[in-house]
């Protein structure tokens, strides 16, 4: 896990009848978060659906997007190695929690059991892994969340406003299991928010965007 | 690559037959059919249909039950909404609609004229008590010449389509906020609903209620059972023409159908017509801003008017049930003396190979409809276009009479030397089962949240990967209502059966329309219920499936 990746966004544009909606140039180092900021509307979930490959028809988006650099521009969202983090913890209703973490891990992964016990263990949930997740608590289904991510092993990692419906205890909690566990993976990260607590929190460099 | 040809095949597929049927209609409608001899145009064939007795009657008792039938379903259903949204008594009917809607025509139209017969339940149960009658009174109540019982019967099928539908478009309404917001400027429920909810409603079921105007007006089964005989509806008589062994009858039912969809259009524009009335007056009466008058007696008949209707139809089906095991059974007595199982025993060896042709044609169908409908959504999704404009298409086969087409498609097939088989008409089957599977599926589909699918692509799952592992479990439980939906629309179809089987291959629905004639009630008891009980099944394992394969997924039972 402790490679080291970075992501490099080279003169990124994306406009929308030709109005420019964002536009970044910048780069983010390994175990680095990079903070978007900015109000609804500003063009932080366009950014975030640019780079994850979900752009949809209509955006004209220009530059190039760098992972490792490698030009992921052209890639399916599949095989471009970024995770997403969402606003809901969305666990798969129909699998197991266990199913879920083993759902994005590398087909080539060697003893998928024993490592989605380890990775259960490490977010205080050993033994979870026959359990639906509708009965998971909102704070475990955030970890399970958090830990399908990594299990997925990417080598960047978006982060949409995942903090917002959380409760202000629970919020401080995660924000800080998150930034810890991206950190420690070494994974470069860009976070959207429009809380700056969370901005603070991720300690890294904030962009603002306007409106 | 076989993603992208979906939607084309899914059109084709509708449209062309649709349209070679017309086209073969509407030559020998004008004497055109070398086959049989008529090799010039003329207008022979429409001289000898003016010339048909009561052809004026028949045309006229299409288009008016047509009509009114429409009208009726439409208030009942309209009404209902109005005035019980979110009672107890609307999550027990919206628990009804399904196994209602299942209920194939031709059962319901049955269970209607053992009820009403001047011998029916509803005469038993009032005599001699209410009525005075010691033996059946000698009055034509079913078949009767005005068409009121064809409409009664149509009435009963049509209001949990229109019903479903309705509740299908109302969640993008946001009814409850509309209604609340009336509500705090003083409007009663009711009356709130009606004039802030309706008008916008309304535009999302158009083309449903097209599609009943465009059924009840070229009906056959239900017409066969319940409409007038001296003469028939027009549909009836076309066929009556078409069967005939003088094969030159053919131009003269060919012109029927050019008629009949004549006929069908006459309805449609007269509804228009009709549509821009009540608009108008629907202004006004919300301009003047009444919020009270009427609440109490609009609360009333839109809760009596549907639990009548509900009744009927399960009552119906209980009369079937009843006629089926009746033994000996005098005229006032409410219930038979005594119940045989002798009507089944009889009939369970000539069971087996319809219901055996009905459940191949009707799986089949089904299961063609359900990989093309999924094939066209899932190419949706991923090319990420709205829904294409060619979707309107997907009604033609429910708004062009069945009638009018079926048979240009007979004669096409004729002339290709198709012979009639299993396959032929599970076709013929596949046109109108792929709408209402598509239809149904669709709602489920595009309302599917896609940050599962993008969540799913992010993890490292392809696009196939993220359809089998993420789509399809996830929407079981629509897809599987849809294949219900499905499997009841064929096993329900008599016309495309009887027309493209050439009488030679028998279902469940064609010898149980055939018994009509023959009235014995006890038989047609015996194959009405089967007939019924079919499509129940379907719904039973759509709904039951899911449950048992998430019995331990709390996530997974509220679903859609």
């Amino acid at each position: 896990m402790n490679t080291t990746h970075r992501l490099e966004l080279r003169d990124v544009r994306i406009r929308l009848d030709g109005k420019t909606l964002v536009s970044l140039d910048t780069h983010i180092g390994p175990g680095e978060v990079l903070t978007v900021m900015g109000p609804s509307g500003s063009g932080k979930s366009t950014l975030l659906a640019h780079l994850a490959g979900f752009l949809a028809p209509g955006f004209q988006a220009a530059g190039r997007v760098l992972l490792d650099g490698r030009d992921i521009g052209d890639l399916p969202a599949e095989r471009r190695g970024i995770g997403l983090l969402f606003q809901d913890p969305l666990l798969f209703p129909h699998l197991s929690v266990a199913g879920n973490l083993r759902f994005g891990m590398p087909l080539a992964t060697a003893d998928k059991a024993a490592r989605v016990d380890r990775a259960l263990a490490r977010i205080g949930l050993a033994g979870f892994g026959d359990r639906d997740p509708a009965t998971l608590s909102g704070g475990q289904k955030a970890r399970v969340a958090l830990m399908r991510l990594l299990l997925s092993a990417p080598c960047a990692v978006l982060l949409d406003e995942p903090f917002s419906k959380l409760d202000t205890h629970l919020r401080r909690e995660m924000r800080q299991l998150v930034f810890e566990r991206l950190r420690e993976a070494g994974l470069p990260s860009l976070l959207v928010t429009h809380d700056r607590e969370d901005a603070k929190a991720a300690g890294g460099r904030v962009i603002e965007l306007l409106p | 690559m076989m993603l992208r040809l979906a939607p084309v095949l899914m059109v084709i597929l509708l449209v062309a037959p649709i349209l070679a049927g017309l086209a073969m209609a509407l030559l020998p409608a004008f004497g055109y059919l070398p086959a049989l001899g008529g090799d010039s145009f003329s207008l022979a064939p429409w001289r000898a249909l003016a010339a048909q007795p009561g052809i004026g009657r028949s045309v006229a008792i299409s288009l008016a039950s047509g009509l009114i039938a429409t009208a009726i379903s439409l208030s009942v259903v309209l009404l209902y909404l109005a005035a019980a949204t979110g009672s107890r008594l609307d999550r027990w009917i919206r628990r009804l609609v399904s196994p209602l809607l299942s209920i194939p025509h031709a059962a319901a139209a049955f269970g209607l004229a053992f009820l009403i017969a001047p011998s029916g339940l509803i005469a038993r149960l009032t005599s001699p008590s209410l009525t005075g009658w010691e033996r059946p009174p000698d009055l034509l109540i079913v078949q009767d010449p005005w068409g009121l019982s064809l409409i009664a019967g149509l009435v009963i099928k049509e209001v949990p389509f229109l019903l479903l539908m309705s509740l299908a478009a109302l969640p993008q309404l946001d009814p409850e906020r509309r209604v609340a917001m009336a509500r705090s400027l003083g409007y009663r429920p009711a009356i709130a609903w009606l004039k802030v909810v309706a008008p916008a409603l309304y535009p999302l079921i158009r083309l449903p209620v097209f599609a009943v105007i465009a059924y009840a007006s070229s009906v056959v089964d239900v017409a066969m059972i319940l409409g007038p005989t001296l003469p028939p509806t027009l549909a009836v008589s076309i066929l009556t023409w078409f069967s005939d062994p003088d094969l030159d009858q053919r131009f003269l039912a060919s012109a029927g159908a050019i008629l009949q969809l004549g006929v069908t259009a006459t309805a449609l524009l007269i509804w228009w017509g009709l549509e821009r009335l009540v608009a108008r007056s629907m202004d006004g009466w919300i301009a003047r801003g009444g919020r009270r008058r009427g609440e109490a007696s609009l609360h009333l008949t839109g809760k009596l008017l549907i639990l009548l209707t509900a009744a009927v139809a399960f009552t119906g089906i209980g009369g079937l049930a009843i006629h089926s095991v009746a033994g000996f059974w005098r005229f006032p007595d409410a219930l038979p003396r005594s119940m045989t199982m002798d009507h089944w025993a009889q009939a369970l060896p000539s069971l087996g190979e319809p219901l055996a042709s009905t459940a191949l044609i009707a799986l089949f169908s089904t299961l063609l409809a359900g990989v093309l409908a999924l094939a066209a959504l899932e190419n949706e999704q991923r090319t990420r276009r709205p829904a294409s404009k060619a979707l309107w298409l997907l009604y033609l086969p429910l708004i062009v009479p069945q009638i009018a087409f079926l048979f240009g498609l007979v004669v096409v097939m004729e002339q290709l030397g198709t012979r009639p088989t299993h396959g032929l008409i599970t076709f013929g089957h596949l046109l109108f089962v792929l709408p209402y599977v598509f239809l149904s599926l669709s709602e489920a589909y595009r309302r599917f949240d896609p940050r599962w699918s993008q969540l799913a692509l992010t993890l490292g799952a392809s696009r196939n990967a993220a359809f089998w592992r993420v789509r399809l479990p996830m929407l079981l439980a629509p897809l599987l209502t849809a294949m219900a939906v499905g499997l009841a629309v064929s096993i329900g179809q008599y016309l495309p059966t009887q027309l493209l089987g050439a009488g030679r291959v028998t279902t469940v629905t064609t010898e149980a329309v055939s018994l009509a004639a023959g009235g014995n009630r006890r038989v047609i008891g015996v194959w009405a219920l089967v007939q019924a009980c079919l499509p129940l099944a379907g719904f039973v394992i759509a709904i039951g499936l899911p449950k048992l394969l998430w019995s331990n997924r709390r996530g997974m039972q509220g679903s859609p």
